[in-house]
């Protein structure tokens, strides 16, 4: 029987890493094929690979046993693959239609756009996959999940035959996903062969017929029945070791003194004034959902946002923060939640985004930068975090997203902080990283430093957490201890009351 | 063995011709010019030739660090016509050349923190608030001086722009020592470190603790500094201030410093780069003068070497992504 997809060989090195090594790789057609791996361990390559992005050095792509050669994304398209990415290829400012259309406009005969003709097909397509949006809308005022549709359609109008989705419920609410899902399936009804690149591996077991499990840039297993993997085989090959429990738990000291206390503290994104303490070496979790204010009450804290009101004292003393400058040097520091655009100079080396902080109270005759300090603090901090790069002059945007992170971190570790604020510190990074990045958290409130951690993540937040703060609707509803974390309640108190109702009904 | 050498030699001239392939096309231009054009190679155009690039040369010192940063600068060739004639005016009122030099070089530093100010802390793009600030400093220019060419009495005010040193001219010492001073700026302070990471990502800058307001708001007072005192040397040169100076030059300076792989984009700043592409269009201008090829055609190459450079550096980026 001939396969829909069937790659053979594939090869692609980068300077310094095999992000491909001779991958055999196919799928049938009405099937749901799950791609996963740790960052960095070549799904995305492999799915750039077949959108024509990347050309292979080795190896061939059969469709239907057609084989083809890609040189542009162009080619990939004709041929039928479509991948649709995280970061979705959409024009803000157009409209729904126009999007769909992109590059293949309808015209009419005096060779002007037909738009009757395009708004028509637009909305057909629209109403085949059940999809409640306006073809004239603009891109930019549709929610995430809907312009994920626009791509869909889009993939659809061009007859593609194998779509590839990169992450596509990152960024989605659970309902949303259910919608996704229900499409992704019509489609695999339909005879289309889908790609499905996640994180969530319960997701990959809800959706996939197969799933194959990527590391180093090689293909280590493909299991082809659900039923004989489960969770924990599919960490341990991702990882390539056994991890029993990524969260690993350490009982810590903490003293009752609060380190930093927070009083009455109003900022853009709050709705009534956050108090809250924050002991000495404990890890101090804010939940909520998205829009719920954590984000921005860490952000006024850490000075990025001013605030109008409240105070702020470290270890019993009031200090004024007006910027992230004065923070630092009252030692709270920040490791933010976007990293491409709010934490990496995405262009420069490692060593230069390790001390670009630190670098300050390390020159030579107070002016001059010394350039031995910068070389061996960055060894140094390579070394401590195990940052996987091939030299510290290596340009940081082409490292994984965890040894990104990992390097921020060096920053901050490189400064005499004793509060780190962590937004959502471990989205995006792959799982073998995520406990890399506890054990390192761990370690620092050995240390004596104290953590404040928001995240979107319940596990997480449950699994590494000595207390736990609430926050709903921008304020804080709820303080609780570990022995007290019940998923249920946690839940409950972070939704907002009409959402309630709606699951009880 | 002789094959393995090959291949290391071979890899030597690719990262020769990687990092400073500009370099290597200034040398191979200089010596073809040297061995084609008459009289290319003698001291007295060597000496016109530094004369000619060392206003470019000492502007895009600092236009470096405004590129570096992200942002440009329209406004040098006004600043440079404003600076010059209030030179002028307060040498031919006061007697006082020092006084004169000060306040020329300091109304410049004065226009170059205006436009920091507006860009840093109103948020208004490079672009229109320098090319607003352009327009304003060219009509004060003329307002300062009174509509015409303001010629100078002072004559000890002409050893700035034409004093000799060692048999080579001020202008040209004073361009080799701004190309030091700010080679070290940008390389071995926080202050240059501050400036690249902030065309890196300003947001980024921010959080990591940098002041990036402030940062801003020096690179285009010294900008600013910086033409007033390239005017003063001007209005030195020429023995007078001219309101109508200059003309198209903040865009020469700006094209010398991409020639020379500076990013429009920011967050690089290949100083040795940009005096590289200073270079270049010096001495591509200069030998057309001794072929004597029109002014109209020398436009027209002028801009053909400036394509030809950028679309040689992404040929250069694109072969080493694959």
């Amino acid at each position: 029987m001939i396969k829909t997809l069937e790659l053979h060989g594939i090869s692609k090195s980068f300077p310094g890493v095999q992000a491909l090594d001779s991958i055999d790789f196919s799928l049938e057609a009405g099937t749901i094929g799950g791609l996963i791996g740790e960052n960095g361990a070549g799904k995305s390559t492999l799915l750039k690979v077949l959108s024509g992005a990347y050309i292979p050095e080795k190896g061939t792509i059969k469709i239907d046993g057609k084989q083809y050669t890609f040189k542009s994304t162009k080619d990939a398209l004709s041929a039928g693959i479509a991948v649709i990415y995280q970061e979705l290829n959409l024009v803000p400012e157009m409209t729904v239609a126009e999007n769909m259309m992109l590059g293949h406009f309808p015209v009419n005969k005096t060779g002007l756009i037909d738009f009757n003709s395009m708004y028509e097909t637009a909305t057909k397509q629209l109403q085949y996959i059940m999809e409640e949006i306006d073809p004239q809308a603009k891109i930019k005022t549709l929610p995430i999940a809907q312009r994920q549709m626009i791509e869909i359609s889009k993939a659809l109008l061009l007859n593609a035959r194998i779509i590839a989705f990169d992450e596509p419920t990152s960024s989605l609410s659970q309902k949303e996903i259910r919608n996704l899902f229900r499409i992704i399936n019509t489609l695999k009804e339909q005879g289309k062969t889908i790609i499905y690149v996640s994180h969530r591996l319960e997701e990959v077991f809800e959706i996939c017929d197969s799933v194959t499990v990527f590391r180093d840039g090689k293909l280590i297993e493909k299991f082809e029945d659900m039923k004989k993997v489960n969770h924990d085989i599919l960490v341990s090959k991702m990882v390539g070791r056994e991890i029993s429990d990524i969260y690993n738990y350490r009982e810590r000291e903490r003293s009752d003194v609060p380190l930093l206390s927070v009083k009455d503290f109003v900022c853009p994104g709050l709705k009534i004034p956050a108090s809250f303490d924050l002991y000495k070496g404990e890890i101090l979790g804010f939940f909520g959902l998205v829009g719920a204010g954590r984000t921005e009450l860490m952000k006024g804290l850490y000075g990025a946002v001013r605030h109008s009101q409240g105070t702020v004292s470290l270890e019993g003393r009031t200090i004024q923060i007006k910027s992230p400058k004065d923070s630092i040097r009252q030692g709270i520091a920040f490791l933010p939640e976007d990293r491409k655009d709010e934490g990496i100079i995405p262009i420069r080396s490692v060593e230069e985004n390790i001390n670009i902080s630190s670098r300050r109270d390390n020159l030579k005759m107070k002016f001059f930068i010394d350039r031995e300090w910068e070389k061996t603090n960055a060894d140094s901090f390579i070394q401590k975090l195990d940052i996987k790069t091939p030299s510290r002059q290596q340009i940081i945007k082409n490292l994984s997203g965890g040894n990104q992170q990992k390097v921020i971190l060096a920053r901050w570790l490189g400064e005499h902080i004793s509060v780190l604020i962590m937004d959502e510190p471990t989205r995006g990074i792959d799982v073998g990283t995520k406990n890399e990045i506890y054990n390192l958290m761990y370690k620092l409130t050995e240390m004596g430093i104290s953590i404040i951690c928001v995240s979107s993540d319940l596990p997480e937040i449950m699994g590494i957490c000595d207390r736990l703060v609430i926050m709903r609707e921008g304020k804080i509803v709820n303080t609780i201890l570990r022995n007290e974390m019940d998923k249920e309640q946690i839940l409950s108190y972070a939704l907002p009351a009409k959402h309630k109702e709606h699951q009880t009904a | 063995m002789a094959q393995f050498s090959k291949q290391g030699i071979q890899k030597s001239l690719r990262s020769i011709w990687e990092d400073s392939g500009m370099l290597v096309i200034f040398i191979v231009l200089f010596l073809l010019l040297a061995i084609f054009v008459p009289y290319f190679l003698t001291w007295r155009n060597m000496i016109g030739l530094g004369l000619s690039v060392s206003m470019v040369g000492m502007v895009s010192c600092t236009m470096l660090f405004c590129l570096a940063s992200g942002d440009f600068d329209l406004s040098v060739e006004n600043v440079i016509a404003f600076s010059g004639v209030t030179a002028a005016v307060i040498i031919n009122s006061t007697n006082n050349v020092f006084f004169g030099i000060m306040l020329g070089v300091l109304g410049g530093g004065l226009i170059g923190f205006l436009n920091g100010f507006i860009i840093a802390k109103g948020r208004i793009n490079a672009l229109i608030t320098t090319l607003a600030m352009s327009q304003i400093v060219r009509g004060l220019a003329f307002i300062v001086a009174g509509g015409e060419a303001r010629s100078i009495g002072n004559a000890k005010f002409f050893v700035l722009g034409n004093g000799m040193i060692l048999g080579i001219p001020a202008p040209i010492w004073i361009t080799i020592i701004c190309f030091v001073v700010f080679a070290i700026l940008i390389r071995s302070t926080t202050f240059g470190k501050n400036t690249v990471a902030i065309g890196g990502n300003k947001e980024a800058a921010r959080l990591a603790g940098i002041n990036v307001d402030k940062t801003r708001m020096l690179i285009f007072s010294i900008q600013g500094l910086m033409a007033g005192f390239a005017g003063v040397v001007l209005a030195s040169r020429m023995t007078s201030g001219q309101p109508n100076t200059s003309q198209g030059f903040s865009l020469d300076v700006i094209s010398a410093c991409v020639l020379g792989g500076v990013s429009l984009s920011g967050g690089v700043a290949p100083i040795l780069g940009a005096i590289v592409g200073v270079l270049i269009m010096g001495t591509v201008q200069n030998a057309m003068n001794l072929m004597n090829i029109p002014t109209f055609y020398q436009y027209v190459v002028r801009g053909l070497i400036l394509l030809i450079a950028v679309l040689i550096d992404q040929f250069k980026q694109q072969t080493r992504k694959v």
